[in-house]
């Protein structure tokens, strides 16, 4: 609604929310790990209403032929009808390949994982996982959700056995943790009227102009970007997002 | 009379039988099968003399003619604006509808009512399923400027009123905001204490069977409101006080109506 | 005569429902049978586009079941699948009969079935969800739908197959069935037995709508009654 969108903008320029946060507040994050027993690893994300579950798949491919040593990282979103009215059953829309690609970003520009250690045959065998993102509920920050969740089911995935002689996996038998290096964790800053503010509702997403998603490694560099919405940004702006980002990814990487 | 397997204030869920016997008449929300009453939605029993009804708890708003409701103006078309009511079919407000008198050779409809706009109207007629007419010809409908809007289940919304309107005005009163409640289920509020007032709807949407309800949104509001600012003024050495309060009420029949 | 997992033969496998679990939907539930986990949310009735579609006396019921990648030990691939249109289609019919379409003319109802963990029994577990959604959406309804599915392994009619079961047994029959009526609304069967077996395998699952209605009732309840509301 018009008005809704004016009333909000208009809180958040006298550094107001809805629901009375903070602007760089972020609501109750809630985590439940491995919640899905038959993926390697999964975790289910739960940021205010907003409700998403990560599974991690693990199988064995063929790696590609520009990279025959590395194993194959591939994500998938899901902007489930189900969430909200305004999703339509269908192939994966420009947003949910937007979200698929920014989650996936931060996980393969940080190098959490070693994919070198995902190779099985040089040329010929390798591992491949497989992210999948499921929204289940969508009130808003769907891009920290999923990246979040994707960060813990990684974290809590376990390598199904792979018998070289005979060339079967044994989903029953899973053996150690996949090789992290790291976990990057995103953090989207939205500009809302002159101010910018952190994990918005879906109401407050609607009266957003433009976002910045940030996502950190464990050292505090910074391994992926991803700006949206038509509103350009200053670098003043950019700059301020950068802090948030850090900062409120520190407080999240805790909850892993 | 036969024994009623169900009793007055006993939840349902659809399909339940409230009882088997023709010595009742199914009421709203039932329906016979057989010689048994069941009920078609999830809801609370109520049974009058010899008919028997179900209070639902959930469900999309059912437009009634005469209701007042709160819609958003989302089209503008050559005799009269579109309406969106958060329902399946928008309503429509016919030129036919308003007080004033437009001549469209000379006025734009848009300078009346223009997209993005909210209105308080009242629904004059319902010609099908996807032909609801509204009217602004009530003294309580006007266009909503500035304040905040939510959304609560519509079928709460009789409670969040009370009994000859009694919930709302004393949240009205008691907070000192104005606010104009539709019965599909949409709020519009301005005034000071906007946080209190909107802790008041969701504890009443949130649990509305609750016994000693209004005591309790009584007893909320009187501890969390701040009292009123009072000016005071002296005037011939004899103090008056005024008291400030917000704009203009909505309900109030005495008010002007601006567009 | 014990299963793999403990189970004597007419026993369902752990049930836990779940009314309300999608904040954003009208209606939603989550069904839990064994690990097998259904999430089902209802929009609606809301406007029907394209508009040709609308049918003027009556709503439209859309029901779409999907399996999430992730749900089963090796991956499904994200999308329809020819057997998740027919489970669409089969939902879709096994809960229309008692859906009180005429009331909402013109509009669709729509019913999101997801699979979030696949263990057997997904499309029983998908319509018991659908039937608490539907009603928690607070949508008229003649009744609710049960759905359970039985079969036979060796001599003895088992309730509710799961895992390796489904391999085993002679036959795979998922039942939906409106109590009110004592009638079936979906009925299917994978196998070779004869007609009088058949008729067992029936009742037996029949046997398990009757306990899952049950619990379909109280999630409704606990969600919904509350103190000054007598259970």
């Amino acid at each position: 609604m018009i008005i809704r969108n004016q009333y909000i903008t208009n809180m958040a320029n006298n550094n107001q929310r809805e629901d009375g946060r903070q602007l760089d507040q972020f609501r109750q994050v809630k985590v439940e790990v491995n919640p899905i027993t038959n993926a390697e690893g999964s975790a289910r994300v739960c940021i205010g209403k907003t409700d998403v579950i990560v599974g991690v798949k693990l199988s064995v491919g063929v790696p590609f032929s520009d990279k025959p040593d590395e194993g194959v990282l591939i994500s998938n979103a899901e902007l489930s009808p189900m969430s909200h009215p305004s999703f339509e059953p269908g192939p994966p829309n420009e947003a949910s390949i937007e979200l698929a690609r920014v989650v996936d970003r931060g996980i393969r520009e940080s190098h959490a994982i070693d994919m070198k250690k995902l190779c099985i045959k040089e040329g010929e065998k390798v591992w491949m996982v497989n992210i999948d993102t499921q929204v289940m509920n969508h009130d808003g920050n769907l891009i920290d959700a999923s990246s979040f969740a994707a960060a813990a089911a990684l974290k809590n995935a376990k390598m199904p056995h792979y018998d070289e002689k005979t060339e079967k996996i044994d989903m029953e038998k899973k053996t150690g943790k996949l090789p992290l290096a790291d976990l990057p964790i995103a953090v989207t800053v939205y500009k809302i009227g002159s101010k910018l503010v952190v994990d918005p509702t879906y109401a407050e997403e609607q009266a957003s102009t433009a976002r910045l998603t940030v996502s950190t490694a464990d050292d505090g560099q910074i391994a992926a970007i991803q700006k949206g919405g038509t509103e350009p940004l200053s670098i003043d702006e950019i700059r301020e997002c950068f802090r948030l980002s850090v900062e409120r990814g520190r407080d999240l990487r805790k909850l892993i | 009379m036969a024994e009623l397997l169900k009793n007055e204030k006993d939840f349902v869920v659809p399909g339940e039988k409230i009882v088997e016997s023709m010595d009742y008449i199914p009421g709203r929300n039932c329906f016979r099968d057989g010689n048994a009453i069941k009920s078609k939605k999830i809801g609370v029993v109520t049974i009058t003399n010899r008919v028997i009804s179900i209070i639902p708890l959930n469900g999309t708003y059912a437009p009634k003619v005469g209701d007042m409701i709160l819609g958003e103006v989302i089209d503008i078309q050559s005799n009269g604006w579109i309406v969106n009511i958060g329902i399946a079919h928008s309503a429509y407000l016919p030129l036919s509808g308003i007080r004033e008198f437009i001549d469209t050779t000379r006025t734009q409809l848009s300078s009346v009512y223009n997209i993005g706009d909210l209105i308080y109207s009242k629904i004059s007629n319902l010609n099908g399923p996807d032909s609801i007419h509204l009217s602004m010809d009530d003294v309580r409908c006007r266009k909503l400027r500035g304040g905040r809007v939510l959304d609560i289940n519509a079928a709460k919304v009789p409670r969040l009123i009370g009994r000859e309107g009694s919930m709302i005005r004393m949240i009205k009163d008691k907070t000192r905001c104005n606010i104009c409640v539709g019965q599909n289920g949409i709020i519009w509020m301005d005034g000071e204490n906007q946080d209190v007032a909107l802790e008041a709807i969701h504890e009443i949407e949130g649990r509305p069977q609750q016994e000693g309800l209004t005591d309790k949104i009584s007893a909320m509001l009187d501890s969390r409101v701040k009292p009123a600012q009072v000016q005071t003024n002296v005037t011939n050495g004899i103090a008056s006080k005024s008291v400030a309060s917000g704009s203009f009420d909505p309900d109030s029949v005495d008010s002007e109506v601006g567009s | 005569m014990k299963r793999a997992d403990g189970r004597s033969a007419g026993e369902l496998r752990p049930v836990t429902i779940k009314a309300g679990v999608i904040p954003n939907a009208n209606g939603s539930a989550m069904v839990a049978m064994g690990k097998t986990i259904a999430v089902a949310a209802v929009y609606g009735p809301r406007y029907l586009h394209p508009r040709f579609k609308q049918k003027y006396d009556k709503a439209l019921l859309k029901t779409i079941y999907m399996m999430v990648p992730f749900s089963t030990n090796e991956r499904v691939r994200p999308g329809p699948s020819r057997r998740s249109q027919e489970i669409c289609k089969v939902t879709r019919e096994a809960l229309e009969n008692v859906v009180c379409l005429e009331e909402y003319p013109k509009s669709v109802i729509d019913v999101y079935i997801n699979i979030i963990q696949a263990n057997a029994g997904t499309r029983t577990a998908g319509i018991n969800a659908a039937s608490v959604a539907l009603a928690d959406a607070g949508i008229s309804m003649k009744d609710l739908v049960a759905s359970a599915a039985a079969g036979k392994i060796g001599d003895d009619y088992v309730l509710d197959l799961a895992g390796k079961e489904e391999e085993e047994t002679d036959c795979d029959v998922p039942v939906a069935y409106i109590p009110g009526q004592d009638k079936i609304s979906l009925l299917q069967m994978d196998g070779k037995l004869p007609p009088e077996d058949v008729e067992k395998v029936i009742e037996m699952a029949i046997k398990g709508c009757k306990e899952i209605y049950e619990k379909q009732k109280e999630a409704l309840r606990e969600r919904w009654a509350q103190k000054g509301a007598s259970a």
